[in-house]
């Protein structure tokens, strides 16, 4: 089976600091890997990276294109890159309001990635994001409602069915649920999971809440100071961490 | 003779302005930076037309200049003034005579034919503008043909009023390639866009050039169920009775009286001496005697 992330030894360094180092791994089509870690462990800069909003210094990241097969995203063209972060990848930042156009409609906003890869059938894009503020939640009453009336956890939502829309087969995840009051929490992580099982996404959750990827992720890396210390299935990892970070990690959850 | 170098303008800087429009006409809706002078009048009264102009005007030439598609108000009169002054052209009112038309936010009515020379004044060349702020951004939407963000304004239009309710300054895409702000003319003029003459778009404060050659295929951007609808008003000149042009809405007294007339006063005229009459100009020229 082909992965349809593959990434090889990715370093990024700020000057002399390291933002990640010697990461490596595969993710396979249907897979869902949670990256957790403190602050300042280069969780975000790695992600980054891997969606091609920063340039890595060493390393290749190749994704299996739906025409070419496997393909290195740093050799292609900006134009095919930028392509894919409409099309077969999505970005749901921690922050909504970076995620989403706060001048336009819901609608609109569901709408803006149908339209750049063609959709010129206003009835059609107005049911797509009917349909898909449906499915997150949202009621459809809102569908001409600008974000800015939206409590936080209707923008988080909004933001994911934003990317969602196109098919996305891969979807990069910053902090999700960051920001957002525990019960909120719960339901956007109920649809989260929902969306992805029946999606079939691959998706790469960067988070700091152990019980984010405890839901959602198949595998887990815990990433320290750059660098990757302890990777493996969730379960195991969190249940049976070998690492004396992660078993920090995990003892300081505090149990309710 | 004038102190002035021939058009106001030095030479080497007609030559900037030249290279620029040459670009322009090369690449149909590309969007040419150039080094803007400063002009002796303020940003938004047609710096960049009237560079344009500058840069192209012939002692031979023949200029018309139109402000909202009539001759006699004071953007259209300062600058016809300003050519006759510095570059002792001729100046016409007459479309037809024109080697030179320079405009703000009109089209002419009356057909222009190869050898004449369109100039829009433009406020804001880049469509793309009040969607996404970064020009670093919009440039690079434009070099890689990324125009969905255009059609989400449309999207919002529809949304809010039911139609596309842009009646200005509609975005169009020439020649299967750029999406272009044909500047803040009426989408009843969008049409003419593709036309015999040269049109070439001068934008003094943003500092850019862009042309549109002859014969250029220009659409209006749209949807598939709701597609591109060239309005007017639903009404006859009131004094030439022209049905066919654009139309200015007058209100001529406190009791909600009003008038319709055209906008292009050289078309107005035109067909009132040819004998045309429309609905009110009877009881007007009565009132007047």
């Amino acid at each position: 089976m082909t992965p349809l992330l593959q990434v090889d030894g990715l370093a990024k360094s700020y000057g002399p600091r390291i933002g990640c180092a010697n990461v490596s791994f595969d993710l396979f089509p249907g897979e869902v890997m949670g990256i957790v870690g403190e602050s300042g462990s280069g969780k975000s800069t790695l992600l980054s990276c891997l969606a091609g909003h920063l340039t890595p210094d060493r390393g290749a990241i190749r994704f299996d294109t739906r025409e070419h097969g496997l393909r290195d995203t740093g050799a292609m063209s900006e134009a095919e890159r930028r392509m894919l972060g409409r099309t077969d990848w999505a970005f749901v930042h921690q922050h909504a309001r970076d995620g989403l156009r706060m001048s336009v409609s819901a609608g609109g906003n569901v709408g803006e990635r149908l339209m750049a890869v063609g959709a010129r059938h206003y009835g059609d894009i107005r049911a797509a994001a009917t349909d898909w503020l449906g499915r997150v939640e949202i009621g459809a009453d809102r569908i001409d409602d600008r974000p800015t009336t939206f409590s936080g956890g209707m923008q988080q939502r909004l933001q994911i069915a934003r990317n969602l829309v196109t098919g996305p087969r891969l979807v990069f995840m910053d902090e999700p649920t960051g920001g957002l009051d525990v019960s909120v929490q719960a339901r956007l992580l109920d649809l989260l999971r929902g969306l992805v099982r029946e999606m079939g996404l691959s998706a790469i959750i960067v988070t700091h809440d152990l019980a984010v990827v405890r839901l959602l992720a198949d595998r887990l890396m815990v990433m320290k100071d750059g660098h990757v210390v302890e990777a493996g299935l969730t379960d195991q990892v969190l249940d049976d961490p070998q690492h004396a970070y992660t078993q920090l990690l995990v003892s300081s959850v505090l149990q309710v | 003779m004038s102190d002035y170098n021939f058009a106001y303008l030095d030479e080497q800087t007609k030559r900037m302005v030249r290279r620029a429009i040459l670009k322009g006409l090369a690449i149909p809706g590309y969007q040419v930076p150039f080094a803007s002078r400063e002009m002796p009048m303020p940003y938004g009264w047609g710096t960049g037309g009237v560079q344009v102009t500058a840069g192209i005007l012939t002692p031979d030439d023949c200029l018309k200049v139109i402000d909202q598609g009539a001759d006699d108000t004071t953007n259209a009169v300062s600058i016809r003034r300003f050519f006759e002054k510095t570059a002792q052209v001729a100046v016409t009112e007459k479309t037809s005579l024109a080697s030179v038309i320079q405009t703000r936010h009109r089209i002419p009515e009356e057909p222009l034919h190869d050898g004449q020379i369109l100039v829009y004044q433009v406020p804001i060349p880049e469509p793309l503008r009040f969607l996404e702020p970064s020009e670093v951004e919009t440039r690079k939407m434009h070099a890689l043909e990324e125009y969905g963000l255009m059609q989400v304004k449309l999207y919002e239009d529809i949304a809010r009023h039911g139609a596309i309710a842009t009646a200005y300054a509609y975005p169009v895409k020439v020649e299967g390639r750029y999406v272009m702000d044909p500047s803040p003319i009426p989408k009843f003029d969008n049409p003419k866009l593709s036309m015999a003459a040269i049109q070439l778009f001068g934008a003094g404060r943003e500092q850019r050039i862009y042309a549109i050659p002859p014969f250029t295929n220009v659409v209006s951007l749209d949807f598939e169920d709701f597609p591109f609808d060239p309005s007017k008003a639903d009404h006859a000149c009131d004094l030439c009775g022209a049905s066919d042009s654009y139309l200015d809405e007058l209100i001529i007294d406190d009791a909600g009286g009003r008038m319709f007339l055209c906008s292009d006063t050289d078309y107005c005229a035109t067909r009132c001496a040819a004998g045309e009459v429309g609905a009110q100009r009877m009881t007007l020229t009565e009132g007047a005697a």
